[in-house]
């Protein structure tokens, strides 16, 4: 019929409606730090590809990574290893088919936020106070 | 002509028929390599940290470093060119884009592991 408009179907509700709960937020962030691991395999190739050219080509690594800059990338890189780590141990559990209950859920996706972050805190500490640090 | 095979006959070898969980079982197998070699690669890193070049090259050049080096750069770029294939075809649907991604991925996985691949050798075996 001509003039007809579309009936107002009632549409299922999208992500912005939900609050989002910790299982929901750990696995987008998996992906996200999944996607900053992969750009920063081009820090690591340039690490290394610096430390076979030679003393200066690694002194101008050494400039960009010893900055307040290069460390903040360091540091989230750091992070994201770890979470998307303790992610991946997490997911390996639930392949077993085990973790599923409501609580088990909450209490893995909080493992691996907070041991992400202890874990990064942990390195960084005992990296800066007992091996390296900015020397 | 008359087909005598029966259907799982003619489906095996076509498609993903026996093949498909691939992807999937190689994610895990490197996952589980990945968690013992992240740890070395980041107790590696902050043992190296604002250290100078002959030390870094000294202990790069370490049998035992550079052979879990060489692990881990095969079993995260493996690992992370799998998950980046999977990211790709969740969210570009044009086929032609789709395509070029997924090319740009394997250049980009293959270039970067042959150059940290590469600079662990040198390290290795001088020169």
């Amino acid at each position: 019929m001509a003039g007809t408009k579309a009936p107002e179907r009632p549409l299922s509700p999208h992500l912005q409606i939900y609050r989002w709960p910790l299982p929901m937020m750990m696995s987008i962030l998996h992906r996200i730090t999944g996607g900053g691991l992969y750009a920063g395999t081009l820090l690591m190739a340039w690490w290394l590809i610096a430390a076979g050219s030679g003393p200066n080509a690694y002194a101008t690594f050494g400039t960009f990574i010893n900055s307040i800059f290069g460390r903040l990338i360091l540091f989230g890189y750091t992070w994201a290893l770890f979470h998307h780590m303790l992610g991946g141990i997490r997911h390996l559990i639930w392949d077993t088919g085990h973790g599923f209950a409501p609580n088990e859920r909450e209490w893995l996706s909080l493992a691996t936020a907070v041991g992400a972050l202890g874990l990064t805190i942990v390195v960084w500490v005992v990296g800066y106070l007992y091996i390296g640090g900015p020397r | 002509m008359t087909e005598h095979r029966t259907p799982l006959a003619r489906v095996r070898g076509l498609g993903t028929a026996k093949s498909g969980t691939e992807d999937f079982w190689h994610t895990r197998v490197t996952a589980v390599a990945l968690v013992p070699l992240t740890i070395g690669f980041v107790l590696l890193v902050v043992s190296l940290l604002g250290r100078n070049h002959a030390a870094a090259q000294q202990i790069l050049g370490t049998p035992l470093v550079a052979i879990m080096m060489l692990l881990f750069i095969g079993m995260s770029i493996y690992h992370m060119w799998l998950g980046m294939q999977e990211i790709i075809v969740d969210y570009v649907h044009d086929e032609f884009w789709k395509v070029v991604v997924l090319m740009a991925n394997t250049f980009f996985c293959i270039t970067i592991a042959l150059a940290c691949a590469f600079a662990i050798f040198k390290l290795s075996f001088g020169v």
